[in-house]
């Protein structure tokens, strides 16, 4: 994990605190701004909670015009701002600035338009993923990605992470349903991106803002693609004797041309912390389960569950199961949803990892942590998108034994670089916020990290947004040693080439 | 094949000379303009890493589109977006470059929605890489993605990563007569349906839906929809989707327009409609005042495809909008070297 970065690019502000809380007490009223310590105590943290600290002033604008204001007199006397949704990112991507505004998007979540027949609703950034998907139900519609915060995490956050789920094999990641944005810029400045058709003019800017986590702009509306729900869907829960035979499973249903809804792999130390907690029925024998999931017509769902189950059996799996109601498909479900808060039950505090590797090295990144568990002595259940790669390791730690919080995140840092050197990536779903921000400087080099500089420059010359997250600046990759070479590039050389 | 791009980019710049990309040349009459001297891709070609179970194939940005295409059918994979092929030369880098994609976009995704990571060269002559080959990444900037219907303008792609997706097992296209206004309200009530449709298309009154999935599937979303099945439908796609049709052919003058998919029919010429109403393209020689207009009041814009006087058919960008744009095109190609006015007479 990497310490907030300090910001020596800014210039001092241009003005003392009272001064911008007058100012900014001109545009938002009373309600919406916060000054006192006591008042800002719930903004210290998002879901990296880990880290703490209290910002300057929280603002919390109720429409599009009091965020211009408040982004014109920010960038006025040169205070930093950080953008905020409902805070339950997992990489400190809105960790307060001791010295800037925290913009909360909280007030804004209104559902401002919904066309069941061109299938689009427009929102403010404010609203709930999943209370998109509640005010489409009644034409048979939904919002497909599916964060597993779904419930609390709002629609702005969603774009500025570019949230997946579970299933996004299936359906995309927010950046495929998308088709318009308005974003203020840092000068107060309102541009509309995307639009109501399916492609937009000129550079594609809408791929450009989405999980650019807050650096670029200020997202105060969303135009999100609606999809007609399935009539259908079922998931078949399949028990395996060894993780190497449920990654081959994976393979094979993939190889046979089965896209499934979901595709899911949990390891024993994550199906018996679970299991505990939900009694989801999972086989708590078994080395790994694999929750596979067909959605669609009745015929699509029948015809495709055959050959999934046909498939995992080939596979070697030891049981399989399909729900026979919506009731048990939920159940089955249930035990991956409550992953995390299961593990927090069992240790004080879990560090939740993202990396995201090509799937055929899944054995060996496995036992690579496997590996590393030892060493650190610490346990990790493995949770794992599988379908797209995405591992979620959560490492278990009590941070009041001393040592043991530095030693997670040691850990953690280690499994990233493993990934890396994999041919995978940092971070998958939850952004690189503070959290991962040294990670960067192993995934990439010095040219392209100067590249990223270059595009938040033309977007927010002077650095007020955001900042010291997401993109590293090359001073602090040169302090945390050099690491794109020796465990990078290198790594790279014994890649297997087709 | 690398260095040699890196020495005739470096030539340029220091010569104060523009380059523009170019792969096998199917997509020269795209674009405002052709300016600078021809950087030639083909010989930088090849397959480089494809596993199928990944779903990821990544090629050398030089592979001819065809190429790639046996690849992926060989292991009963495709690429989803559907790209046009206009012509044996065209390459996976013009493809991206250009982002067209084809019948299936509207309910399968864009050329951009599939890019998962590029290597990229800068005006510096230096190859950075972006994204990856996983499906997840959200690591840095989408740079990606950003190249995707750039035109070359703001790096030479080297290399792409592109999600693929399985070949439909079964598929079956059904015929409607209907007049344009029926025909959009009837494409996105079928939208709106959870039935397995891949591709709609309405041209001379008569709409045509593909249908793909599994047999038993297939079969019933048919018999729910109706209509007179077409006894050689993937011919039909074939020509919709490498522009082949009759009224790609027939007509010199073509725009584009991406516009919501509910708008009533736009009367302004000869029309063929894709992507479920969100795609019009219109023929002849209407005021382009009157077809930006169009475009503009069905929340969308429009492009001048082929023919016509270039200079009107200019995507419209708002003031603020085209200040960032010209910002980013600045950032990333400072020295000016890659595809001067190809995407916009500005940048």
């Amino acid at each position: 994990m990497g310490k907030p970065e300090s910001i020596d690019a800014l210039l001092p502000p241009l003005a003392g605190k009272a001064e911008l809380v007058r100012r900014l007490a001109a545009v938002l009223p009373p309600e919406c701004l916060f000054d006192a310590t006591e008042d800002m105590t719930p903004y210290e943290c998002d879901g990296l909670s880990a880290w703490r600290t209290v910002p300057l002033v929280v603002a919390l604008p109720q429409n599009e015009a009091q965020v211009a204001a408040v982004m014109k007199i920010c960038n006025e006397v040169r205070v930093p701002i950080v953008p905020r949704g409902a805070g339950t990112g997992l990489s400190g991507g809105a960790q307060p600035h001791s010295g800037g505004v925290t913009l909360g998007l909280s007030k804004m979540k209104s559902i401002l338009a919904l066309d069941p027949v061109a299938r689009t609703a427009r929102v403010q950034p404010g609203v709930r993923n999943l209370a998109i998907s509640e005010a489409a139900a009644r034409h048979g519609l939904y919002y497909a990605p599916d964060p597993s915060s779904q419930i609390a995490c709002s629609i702005g956050g969603n774009v500025a992470e570019n949230s997946g789920g579970v299933h996004c094999l299936k359906y995309g990641l927010t950046v495929h349903n998308l088709l318009a944005l308005r974003l203020v810029t840092i000068e107060g400045e309102i541009l509309e991106l995307g639009g109501e058709g399916l492609d937009a003019a000129g550079y594609d800017l809408m791929a450009l803002i989405t999980g650019s986590e807050g650096l670029l702009g200020i997202v105060t509306e969303i135009t999100v693609k609606l999809l007609p729900k399935p009539q259908l869907a079922r998931v078949v829960m399949a028990a395996f004797d060894s993780l190497e035979r449920a990654g081959e499973a994976v393979a094979n249903i993939i190889a046979a041309g089965i896209i499934p809804a979901g595709l899911e792999m949990m390891d024993q130390l994550a199906t018996g912390a679970v299991e505990q907690f939900v009694h989801a029925g999972y086989p708590l024998d078994a080395a790994a389960v694999i929750l596979c999931e067909s959605d669609g017509t009745p015929e699509e769902v029948a015809a495709e569950i055959e050959h999934m189950s046909q498939v995992l059996r080939d596979s070697g799996a030891t049981e399989c199961r399909l729900s026979r109601d919506d009731a048990e498909r939920l159940l089955f479900w249930s035990g991956r949803k409550a992953a995390f808060p299961a593990v927090g039950r069992l240790m004080p505090d879990y560090y939740c990892m993202d990396g995201t590797i090509p799937k055929r090295r899944l054995g060996e990144v496995l036992k690579g942590i496997a590996a590393l568990s030892q060493q650190f002595d610490l346990k990790c259940p493995n949770v794992f998108h599988a379908g797209d790669g995405n591992l979620h390791p959560l490492i278990m730690f009590d941070a009041n034994v001393p040592g043991q919080q530095e030693r997670a995140e040691e850990f953690g840092a280690r499994i990233l670089e493993l990934c890396v050197e994999v041919g995978g990536t940092i971070t998958g779903e939850h952004g690189v916020g503070i959290e991962k921000i040294n990670q960067m400087c192993v995934q990439f080099g010095t040219a392209e990290i100067e590249t990223f500089h270059a595009v938040k420059h033309a977007f927010d010359p002077v650095g007020l947004l955001n900042p010291g997250k997401a993109i590293p600046t090359l001073q602090r990759c040169a302090e945390y040693g050099a690491m794109h070479v020796s465990r990078g590039k290198e790594a790279f050389s014994d890649l297997p080439r087709f | 094949m690398i260095e040699q791009f890196a020495d005739t980019i470096r030539r340029a710049v220091s010569d104060r000379r523009t380059l523009r990309i170019r792969g096998g040349g199917t997509k020269d009459f795209y674009g405002v303009a052709l300016d600078g001297d021809v950087i030639d891709t083909r010989a930088h070609a090849g397959v480089i890493d494809y596993e199928p179970s990944e779903l990821v194939v990544t090629a050398r940005a030089g592979t001819s589109l065809a190429d790639l295409e046996t690849v992926l059918a060989d292991k009963g994979q495709m690429l989803a977006f559907e790209p046009p092929r206009l012509g044996p030369d065209s390459t996976i880098g013009g493809v991206i470059s250009a982002g067209f994609s084809g019948p299936r976009r509207a309910t399968s995704g864009s050329a951009r929605d599939y890019v998962l990571g590029v290597k990229v060269m800068n005006g510096d002559g230096a190859e950075l890489r972006f994204g990856g080959q996983v499906m997840k990444n959200v690591a840095g900037y989408d740079m990606s993605r950003l190249m995707a219907g750039a035109c070359g303008t703001l790096g030479l792609l080297t290399e792409v990563s592109l999600k693929v997706l399985p070949v439909p097992r079964t598929e079956l296209t059904v015929r409607l007569e209907l007049p344009e206004a029926d025909a959009i309200a009837t494409m996105n009530r079928l939208a709106g349906t959870p039935l397995p449709i891949s591709a709609t298309c309405h041209h001379d009154d008569v709409l045509s839906v593909r249908l793909s999935g599994a047999e038993p599937a297939v079969a019933a979303a048919r018999a729910s929809i109706g209509g007179e099945i077409v006894a050689d439908g993937a011919a039909f796609w074939e020509s919709v989707r490498n522009q082949r049709h009759s009224h790609f052919v027939r007509h010199t003058t073509l725009w584009r327009l991406s516009v919501r998919s509910t708008v009533l029919p736009i009367d302004l010429g000869p029309t063929l409609i894709e992507w479920g109403g969100a795609l019009r393209w219109i023929a002849g020689n209407a005021d382009p005042e009157k077809i930006h207009e169009a475009a503009t009041a069905a929340g969308g814009h429009a492009t001048l495809y082929r023919g016509g006087n270039k200079t009107c058919g200019i995507q419209r960008l708002a003031p603020g909008m085209l200040a960032l744009q010209q910002r980013l095109k600045q950032a990333l190609d400072p020295h000016g070297v890659f595809g001067a006015r190809r995407l916009h007479p500005t940048f």
